[in-house]
């Protein structure tokens, strides 16, 4: 009973979070709640034009204020060199407009005043004098003759274009649509949203004059990253740059660039000599930091007549906005987009991809998806489903047809990557099961002849996520491992700092788990701590799904490394042979003798107070893991949709989400972070969407515009699972954070489009509102 | 201008002017940091306090409009260390994962319950449709009320129980 105690939290219980105290009494400890001695707040200047020449920026007004302390504009950010820096797509972005502004919500000046009210009081007197030019807000228009040239700045630009990319074999993907029976078309646009975790971006610059030491306090999801970055933007030597991640409250990608707020903030408060604090509104949080998708993509698929895929060609052009500033590993421009060819065996694929600038905000970040694989699954679910309606397959049918079967793993696709384990026909089988597909089927049949407009809707995904391996995944050349350092007190309680961190996952508990799984002690007794770049080990952060994969696997490793000189101190303690040792349940004991035994407590004591002659004292590692692939977390989702013919609105009866991300760690924290997952995919396929008129205006600047599923909207989740272990990692998980946002999508419109099938609509672009579904009605001759 | 309100129970005031907004001056005057800020548009609920027992979004009052009114934060729903049971449903239903818009959802379902002590699904729902979750999609949010419910039901029961133990000690 007593060893039942001591064992609670390992793998696979729902304990329940060790972070949630703070949270429930009002006491965490957010950016914004952060009050340090002597602190100024800034205000940004943003413009208010998409596209314009700064001819002038007059501060005399502002300057005299009261309260006022500095203002800052991109001149003098222009004598300390600072007003340009470099983006993670090896792009230059402005930190404050010199030349011209590029975007709406561009940011112009800043003012650094006593008080917030103060700060905006004069941020709202500077004038600016623009000159006005025409805006693009497409890559259709950036690529038209004539366009307005966006990136003048670049001497070597001579239109909007910024890049080609390809994958997988033109060749062979020309041969096999050449002897294809049936090819199917989708033309799509993914458009753009945006994470709106629910705090936006801030920070705190505290440079100290005295010491040189700059502490920057960030809702950053990858502060050891942003540290390196920002010693290479401002010069300061790295060791004397500390960022501090506090609680963050959510993240989704959003939190994972660095903005211009930040080096502003950072440069006056290392001009002023006194804390400098910039937190966004809402309004600059969707206007101008990481927006996601904004891909148009063009999917062909080819088949024989018996519905077997055999080629997949896809172009796609990306918006990226006004500097190339997406937040993805170096070598991939279109980020991991060319797993496009999702759970099936599609012999040979062939990706093609274009970049452009245009007068919109830039960023383009994973909103809750691991670099561009949202869109990759969307247009293949999205295809596969219209193939299905097209060849008069059951979709369920087309996709069992095609899956990559169990056996073929590891399973190298036609564009290059190694799934490490799956089984596809399972997860399927699982949801049609708990679904009661067979049945509904004939359900939504016997509703149509009664004139409902009624549909089913699968997507059966494959997500890539967890990078590394560091030869293939960087951002700016940093390889993509992740750390975990371990230190084991002598009273046997722990604490475990990681390179990564949490905006919401419950990384204080999971990775407790892992230490308490691998070295027993209890769940309660492993402190874990994140995001302190003067504490933590390295690690390139949270983001990608990629803690559980990555710094997961380096805490069992650290764990282990650890239990392996225990088991030295015990056979020392035990004077036993290392080899007639076994463990168990956190403790060593001698082979036979189950009773001769020490617990990991007892050598935690002894590593600091008898160790044996030569050994070096403490319990203490760190471990950095670069995983030798990236894994592979997969599902199936059903949606059933009911659809009024005389309003277009469409309401979801049912979502069952089956998923399969390895072994679960924590099921209950795994469970919400579907629900979440779910939720946000259900937003972008009905209701979030940023967009802009011709003039360039950001529609969507506000949660007036930019609409977020309440409770009373969002669906009701019916979750189930399989287990597939990831073959190499240590613990066979695979992360799961964004494979519902993921899959998601597809599923919710594929169900629209087969209730829509009748009247031969085969494509609504998301968001799918009512007044676009009311359109395809009335044009499919529905009239009632 | 001067504001005197009660906050948790206890007087407070301080000086302001007049377009200080109430969340400012509970964030940055009382530093009472728990109410957040999500959105300055009503739309999303983060800065949710009860105003005589009535949820309001604390970004569209200004705090010289909460003069002489009784104001609830998350800092005062703990009492003398105890979670209230709308805080223990969070924590066992796991209704938090970020815990940014937590404290205005737990006092949207304090004030749901003490109007409506057993909610079905749609009342809490509903109750709750003003305030924005990015992280948990909502079910477990549900639970957590309904936790609670069944909490302050049985902790209302328990005396009757009690003496119905008692009763049957005696037989």
């Amino acid at each position: 009973m007593a060893q039942q105690t001591q064992m609670h939290g390992r793998i696979g219980e729902s304990i329940k979070r060790k972070e949630d105290g703070r949270f429930l009494r009002g006491k965490g400890n957010y950016l914004d709640d952060m009050e340090l001695p002597g602190m100024l707040h800034m205000a940004i200047l943003r413009s208010p034009h998409a596209h314009a020449r700064v001819k002038s920026v007059d501060t005399a007004t502002a300057s005299a204020m009261p309260g006022v302390i500095a203002v800052v504009t991109g001149e003098l950010m222009a004598q300390h060199k600072l007003a340009w820096m470099p983006t993670l797509s090896y792009d230059t972005q402005a930190v404050l407009a010199t030349d011209k502004v590029r975007f709406q919500g561009q940011e112009v000046a800043a003012v650094v005043a006593e008080s917030l009210y103060q700060a905006e009081d004069a941020r709202d007197a500077i004038v600016v004098d623009y000159d006005v030019l025409p805006a693009v807000t497409s890559p259709q228009q950036a690529k038209e003759e004539g366009a307005a040239l966006i990136r003048d700045d670049k001497e070597n630009q001579k239109d909007n274009h910024i890049y080609h990319w390809e994958a997988g074999d033109q060749d062979t993907t020309k041969a096999a649509f050449a002897k294809a029976e049936k090819v199917v078309r989708l033309h799509t646009f993914y458009p753009r949203c945006h994470p709106a975790p629910l705090e936006t971006c801030g920070c705190i610059a505290d440079v100290n004059g005295a010491t040189g030491k700059a502490t920057i306090y960030m809702t950053s999801q990858a502060p050891h990253a942003i540290r390196t970055v920002f010693a290479l933007v401002t010069g300061l030597p790295e060791q004397n740059i500390r960022i501090i991640s506090p609680d963050i409250g959510g993240g989704f990608g959003n939190k994972v660039p660095v903005y211009p707020g930040y080096v502003v903030a950072t440069a006056a408060s290392l001009l002023i000599g006194r804390p400098v604090k910039w937190v966004e509104d809402r309004t600059e949080n969707l206007i101008s930091t990481g927006y996601a998708r904004d891909f148009h993509m063009t999917g062909d698929l080819a088949l024989d007549k018996n519905g077997k895929m055999l080629a997949l060609r896809v172009h796609l052009d990306s918006d990226n906005g006004a500097f190339f500033a997406d937040a993805q590993p170096s070598k991939f421009k279109a980020g991991l987009f060319h797993i496009v060819t999702g759970s099936y065996d599609i012999p040979t694929a062939h990706i093609t991809a274009d970049g452009y600038y245009t007068n919109k905000a830039p960023g383009g970040v994973a909103y809750r998806c691991s670099f561009r694989v949202t869109e990759a699954s969307y247009l293949i679910e999205r295809l596969v489903t219209n193939a299905a309606i097209e060849l008069g397959m059951d979709q369920v049918e087309l996709r069992m047809k095609n899956f990559i079967q169990p056996e073929q793993f590891p399973y190298h696709s036609a564009t290059g990557w190694v799934y490490d384990s799956g089984d596809y026909p399972r997860a399927m089988n699982v949801a049609l099961e708990q679904l009661g597909y067979a049945e509904l089927r004939k359900d939504v049949e016997a509703r149509r002849k009664k004139g409902e407009v009624t549909g089913i809707g699968i997507a059966s995904f494959t997500e890539v996520v967890g990078a590394g391996h560091g030869a293939d995944f960087d951002i700016l050349g940093l390889r993509m491992f992740d750390s975990a350092e371990l230190r084991v007190h002598p009273t046997g309680k722990a604490l475990l700092r990681m390179g990564t961190k949490s905006q919401g996952q419950g990384h204080e508990t999971t990775f407790a788990q892992i230490v308490t799984e691998e070295l027993g002690i209890p769940a309660a007794d492993v402190a874990v701590e994140e995001g302190d770049t003067d504490t933590a080990p390295y690690g390139l952060g949270t983001y990608a799904s990629r803690s559980t994969p990555v710094a997961g696997a380096a805490t069992a490793m650290v764990a282990r490394k650890l239990r392996e000189k225990g088991r030295k101190i015990a056979a020392h303690l035990l004077e036993a042979a290392e080899e007639d040792l076994e463990w168990e349940n956190g403790r060593f004991y001698v082979k036979g003798s189950p009773d001769k035994a020490k617990t990991i407590q007892e050598i935690a004591f002894a590593a600091y107070t008898n160790i044996p002659e030569g050994m070096e004292a403490g319990l203490e590692g760190v471990h950095y893991y670069d995983p030798p692939n990236m894994t592979y977390p997969f599902g199936t989702y059903a949606v059933v949709v009911d659809v009024d013919k005389g309003t277009g609105q469409v309401k979801v009866r049912r979502v069952v989400a089956v998923d399969d991300c390895g072994v679960r760690i924590n099921p209950m924290i795994v469970e919400g972070q579907i629900h979440g997952g779910l939720t946000e995919g259900f937003g972008i396929a009905f209701m979030e969407l940023i967009t802009f008129d011709a003039e360039g205006n950001c529609i969507g600047s506000n949660f007036m515009d930019y609409l977020l599923p309440t409770a009373w909207e969002t669906p009701r989740f019916e979750l189930g699972e399989t287990v597939t272990p990831s073959p190499h990692h240590p613990l066979g998980a695979k992360g799961v954070g964004e494979s519902p946002t993921v899959g998601s999508p597809a599923a919710y419109v594929n169900a629209v489009m087969d209730a829509l099938s009748p009247y031969g609509v085969t494509n609504i672009d998301m968001p799918v509102t009512s007044d676009k579904v009311w359109a395809a009605l009335r044009a499919g001759g529905v009239t009632e | 201008m001067k504001v005197s309100l009660k906050v948790n129970g206890a007087e407070r005031s301080g000086d302001v002017e007049p377009r200080v907004l109430l969340v400012d001056f509970l964030r940055t005057n009382l530093r009472l940091t728990g109410t957040h800020i999500g959105c300055d548009t009503s739309s999303c609920g983060a800065c949710t306090v009860l105003i005589d027992g009535e949820p309001v979004k604390s970004c569209t009052v200004l705090a010289v409009q909460a003069t002489g009114r009784s104001i609830s934060t998350v800092e005062g729903l703990a009492q003398g260390g105890n979670l209230s049971p709308v805080q223990v449903g969070f924590h066992e239903e796991h209704g938090l994962q970020c815990g940014f818009c937590t404290p205005g959802m737990m006092l949207v379902g304090t004030a749901l319950l003490e109007r409506n002590p057993n909610p079905s699904e749609d009342d809490i729902r509903w109750a709750i449709s003003g305030n924005i979750c990015r992280c948990t999609g909502y079910m477990n949010i549900v639970k957590a009320i309904k936790h609670a419910a069944a909490m302050r039901d049985a902790s209302q029961a328990a005396p009757q129980e009690s003496h119905a133990a008692a009763a049957a000690g005696g037989e």
